[in-house]
Formats: structure tokens, C-alpha cells, sequence
């Protein structure tokens, strides 16, 4: 079943041409409404016209998430302000969010490439979508949640927290398909146990997990403890959100919407574009976006191409499931951490010279996050309370800027490892197996 | 009159103290008394030393992180009833307290003390005295 059989089965040839003729147009287009890209342009001396077809794609500067806090909040957005509808953000390297818009047509656009996921995978509008992603700032909730009902399916926005409910929810709307993290997947099936209710009582046949990295493993349990067919969604704030590419019944790589986004693989250390098949950073340009059309954005995250047709008749290139990362980002409970913003925040609390360890376990279900920072004189004072208070100002920082909760200990000094050159500043003893 | 005491942060972790101690023992450090007051998460070690300052400086040396908080010892007479005046006294007279602790002294020399870390060291200093207590400096524990 297809939802746009034209486009995800048009043959490679015709899918570059697309692809050219958008790409020329998008350029151009940057070249003349974001200064910072004209900049980037003429420093490499590239002109809109050097662009003719996907060919020439290399030419073109990497975009990234520096670039977006540079350009914080709104500069690299191609279109006035009065055409953006809606506003997402994601965590930044640093203190700064990295704040994303959207058209009207990039709304719709967004929502049709989850709705062609969705559909590969069995949905239509007789399903009933429970969407536990968060709804907010994040694009997980909003994100899913366009896709299904343009899709015409029944949605239910329940979003995250109160998994009693959410199961409870289940049951009684006989729900279909479950749009979540892997691990919240998880969790619910816990709470489902705790709660006595068996996979028999839900009507659960899809499961659209994403937002985290997970693995065959886990994509086995959460089939078996629900009792449905789970499948990987992938997306980024930067680029659209959930739904970029998602696999399909073959469960062999998640199909890459081409037609908007033009995937490259690269080496991550020279920027050369490697052959299809090779494992390397995943690079990503957006050809209709209007308010946020990124050249050559460059995702950190590690993946390979096939332009094979899949067993389900797409012609749509394929991603394997992401590997891993290429720089230090965490995703704890869906969302993204960087270390230097834990340095930034230990810098602002006037510690010189932060000494601290990021310890990431699983537990249970959940993921937990303890970042240790040595105890230094100022810190110090001979008051039980006065360490405490410390230890909470610290941990209300950290939430406040990572979006998520740490635990904070205070450790005897020079019990962290030194090491020369870069440091290194996260233990993650979650067992992704 | 003040008593310097020895605070030192430790982590929660098997071996810590005697670290600690070895190293006072190599600089031939002598402990009167010794308290530790911990949380789940760490606990800090408190201590009367004959010398404070010296017990300070070898601390720091071997990067642990301690300070010298001043303190007031009170004596007391070894015997029933002896500590409960005191604090009866203290409470009678709205004296608040951070933290105490109180050691028997030596036998037949020095009298058994209590430590006091006051929220106000100048008005416990004061009521004490004007009560009649006698307080303690370094050389007389
Ligand atoms: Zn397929």
C-alpha cells in the first residue's frame, strides 16, 4: 500500500532529476534570502549558478549546529517571519536551543512524509493512533501527531507521563498503533504488568517507536511484551522532525523521502562524500523546505545508503538503522544532551575549571543520568546543609538547561580521571544490545 | 576562646578514612576526638587534632578538600547529669546549635568536653561564660 505510489516508486533516474530541478531552485534561493549562507558561498566561491543537478551537490558548504546557534534564533530562516506558522527547538551544544520554523506547506509537507510511513507499514484512517511522544517544543508529539490525522486516522494526543492512564487509554479506545520512544514502549508494558492487564486486552498492530537509539533487541521485546509490529522512525529537529525516513514491512532500513531530502553519506573527519554502501556520517539537504531549506546539514549521526528497490517495491533510498554518533550527544529519555552543556552549566555556577563525569545508566526501564563534579573549596563548607544546597542549586540548573532531570553527587577532588587531550566526560552503561 | 576544628569532605566510599588517617599518622598528628557526620551521598569528617594547622596543611597537600572551622569546647566533669546541664542551660537560654559532639577526656588530667559549632559563636561564647561554664583552649584538652 502506498500513499504517493509516483513518488515512492519513480525510478532512480527520474527521482534525480526531481531532485536536481529542486536543488537548483533551493540554492538559488538561500543565496538570495540568508545572508549567512550567501556569505559561506561566495567565501568558497561558489555561485547559485555553479549548481545545475544533484551532481553538484559536493560543492555546496556543510551546514551545522553551530551554525544554528550562531545564527540564533531566526537568521538562517529563507522566508519573512509573517510566512513561519509554528516554531520548534531542540537541545543546543551550548547553552542555546536550536530553533527550527515552518511554512504552512512545510507543515504539510511534514505531515505527508509521516502519513507515507505510516502507510507503508499497514496504518489507514480506520486506525486509531495513540501518540505518546511529547507534544511541545519537541517534534516528537506534534510531529506524529500531523502525520496521522492527515492521514485520516483517529489520534489520540495523550503525550507523555501518567503511564497508568496512557494503558488504561489503551485498552478502552482499543487503539492500533502506538507512536513513542523504544523505551517508553517498554515502560508501558511494565506498567501493563504492574497493572495486570495482558497484550490480549489492547488492539495494538503498529508501533512507530523513534527519538532514541535502539536496537533489534529491544525491537524483539517490545513486539513480544505488546504484541505488535514495531518499527524505527527517524527524524531531526533541523531537517523536519520524526519522519524523514521510517522503515517499512521488510523492517530491512528506513526509506528516505528523497523527493524533500537529499541524503549523503560522508567521511566525518575530511567531509568526502563516500560511495553508496559505506558507513559514515549521515548529511541531509532540504530541498522544498520554505522557512528552514538546509544545505548539507550534517546530522552526527552514523549510518550507510542503498538505492536498492526494497522487497515492499520503494525505490526510495534506504538508511540503515543509526549506528551511533559521531561527536559526544547523548539521547537520555528521548532527549539530547551534550556534554559542553554541562560544562557550561558548571562554568556559570563559577567553577574555573570543571572536573566532572557523566555516568548514563538504565534503570529498569528509564534511563538515568548522575553527573559527578568534583568538590572544590568554594564548594566546600564544613555544613551538611550548605553541600546539599549546592548539590540541589546545581541539579535545578542542569534541568532547567538540559530539559531533563540529573542526579548531581559531589566527588573528592582529582578522583575524576585527567587524561591528555580531550577529556573524557561520559561513562553510558546502557547496555544497547 | 575558640578550638581550630579539621573538616574534611569525604565520598561515601569503602577505605576513605583510612586515608585519611594514615596520612595524619605519617604527619604524627594526634586525634582528641573524631566525628563524622554523612549523608547517602558523602559525609564529613570532623576532628580535634593537637595540631590543627600542620593536620591542614597535609591535607591539602594530598588534594582533599578540608577547611579549619572554628569551634568551642566546654568543659565538663565526667559524671551523671554533666553534659544534660550544659544543653539544658543552652536551651533554657535560646542558644541555637549547628552540630555538637562531646568526648570523655583523658583519664586523671584533662576534663571530658563537649563541642560546640554555634550559629552564633559571639552569643554562645558570652551566655556560656556569664553562666559560669569554663571553656576550653587547645592545650587544656
Ligand atoms: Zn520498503
Amino acid at each position: 500500500m502506498y500513499w504517493n505510489e509516483e513518488i515512492e516508486c519513480m525510478s532512480k533516474e527520474q527521482m534525480c532529476e526531481l531532485q536536481s530541478k529542486r536543488l537548483v531552485d533551493t540554492v538559488k534561493r538561500v543565496y538570495e534570502n540568508v545572508p549567512f549562507y550567501r556569505k559561506k558561498m561566495e567565501e568558497m566561491g561558489v555561485m547559485p549558478e555553479d549548481i545545475r543537478s544533484v551532481e553538484d551537490l559536493h560543492k555546496l558548504p556543510f551546514t551545522t549546529k553551530m551554525d544554528l546557534r550562531d545564527n540564533y534564533p531566526f537568521n538562517t530562516f529563507a522566508c519573512p517571519m509573517e510566512d513561519v506558522v509554528r516554531i520548534h527547538a531542540s537541545s543546543g551544544t551550548t547553552g542555546k536551543q536550536t530553533v527550527v520554523g515552518y511554512t504552512e506547506q512545510d507543515l504539510e509537507v511534514w505531515a505527508e512524509c509521516v502519513a507515507r510511513g505510516m502507510t507503508a507499514l499497514g496504518v489507514t484512517k480506520k486506525d486509531r493512533v495513540h501518540v505518546s511522544y511529547g507534544y511541545g517544543l519537541f517534534t516528537g508529539g506534534l510531529g506524529a501527531h500531523g502525520g496521522a490525522e492527515y492521514l485520516g486516522a483517529t489520534v489520540v494526543p495523550a503525550s507523555t507521563g501518567n503511564t497508568s492512564r496512557q494503558v488504561q487509554m489503551l485498552v478502552d479506545f482499543q487503539s492500533t498503533v502506538l507512536c513513542c520512544t523504544p523505551s517508553y514502549a517498554l515502560y508501558i508494558a511494565d506498567e501493563m504488568q504492574k497493572m495486570g492487564i495482558t497484550k490480549d486486552q489492547l488492539n495494538l498492530k503498529f508501533g512507530c517507536f523513534g527519538a532514541e537509539p535502539w536496537t533489534e533487541h529491544m525491537r524483539a521485546e517490545i513486539e513480544n511484551k505488546l504484541g505488535l509490529e514495531a518499527h524505527d522512525i527517524y527524524g531531526l529537529s533541523e531537517i523536519m522532525g520524526p519522519g524523514v525516513s521510517m522503515d517499512c514491512t521488510e523492517k530491512t532500513g528506513l526509506h528516505i523521502h528523497a523527493d524533500h531530502f537529499i541524503p549523503e553519506i560522508i567521511n566525518p573527519e575530511t567531509g568526502e562524500v563516500l560511495p553508496e554502501g559505506e558507513e559514515g556520517e549521515l548529511v541531509f539537504t532540504c530541498i522544498t523546505k520554505q522557512a528552514l531549506p538546509l544545505i548539507r546539514y550534517r546530522t552526527k549521526d552514523l549510518s550507510r545508503l542503498t538505492w536498492e528497490t526494497c522487497g515492499c517495491g520503494r525505490t526510495l533510498p534506504r538508511m540503515e538503522k543509526v549506528t551511533g554518533r559521531c561527536d559526544d550527544m547523548l539521547i537520555i529519555r528521548g532527549v539530547n544532551v551534550f556534554p559542553s552543556q554541562i560544562e557550561s552549566v558548571l562554568l556559570e555556577y563559577g567553577q574555573v575549571e570543571p572536573h566532572y563525569m557523566i555516568y548514563v545508566d538504565r534503570k529498569g526501564l528509564l534511563d538515568t543520568m548522575e553527573v559527578h563534579v568534583e568538590m572544590t573549596e568554594e564548594l566546600f563548607s564544613d555544613a551538611v546543609r550548605n553541600i546539599e544546597a549546592h548539590e540541589k542549586k546545581l541539579r535545578q540548573r542542569l534541568e532547567s538547561v538540559l530539559g531533563i532531570s540529573a542526579a548531581v553527587k559531589l566527588v573528592e577532588p582529582r578522583s575524576i580521571p585527567r587524561s591528555e587531550g580531550k577529556a573524557k566526560r561520559v561513562i553510558d552503561n546502557r547496555k544497547l544490545v | 576562646m575558640t578550638i581550630k576544628q579539621v573538616s574534611v569532605f569525604l565520598e561515601n566510599r569503602p577505605g576513605r578514612l583510612a586515608e585519611v588517617l594514615g596520612l595524619l599518622k605519617e604527619n604524627k598528628v594526634n586525634i582528641y576526638a573524631l566525628y563524622v557526620s554523612d549523608t547517602t551521598q558523602f559525609g564529613i569528617l570532623r576532628l580535634i587534632v593537637d595540631q590543627p594547622e600542620a593536620a591542614f596543611a597535609a591535607l591539602k597537600e594530598n588534594s582533599m578538600t578540608a577547611t579549619l572551622t572554628d569551634v568551642i569546647g566546654v568543659s565538663m566533669q565526667d559524671e551523671c547529669g554533666a553534659l544534660y546541664e550544659i544543653i539544658h542551660t543552652i536551651k533554657e537560654e535560646g542558644v541555637s546549635i549547628e552540630y555538637m559532639y562531646a568526648f570523655a577526656g583523658r583519664k586523671g588530667t584533662n576534663p571530658a568536653a563537649l563541642v560546640i559549632r554555634p550559629a552564633d559563636m559571639r552569643e554562645m561564647i558570652d551566655m556560656l561564660q556569664s553562666k559560669g561554664f569554663k571553656l576550653l583552649s587547645l592545650e587544656e584538652i
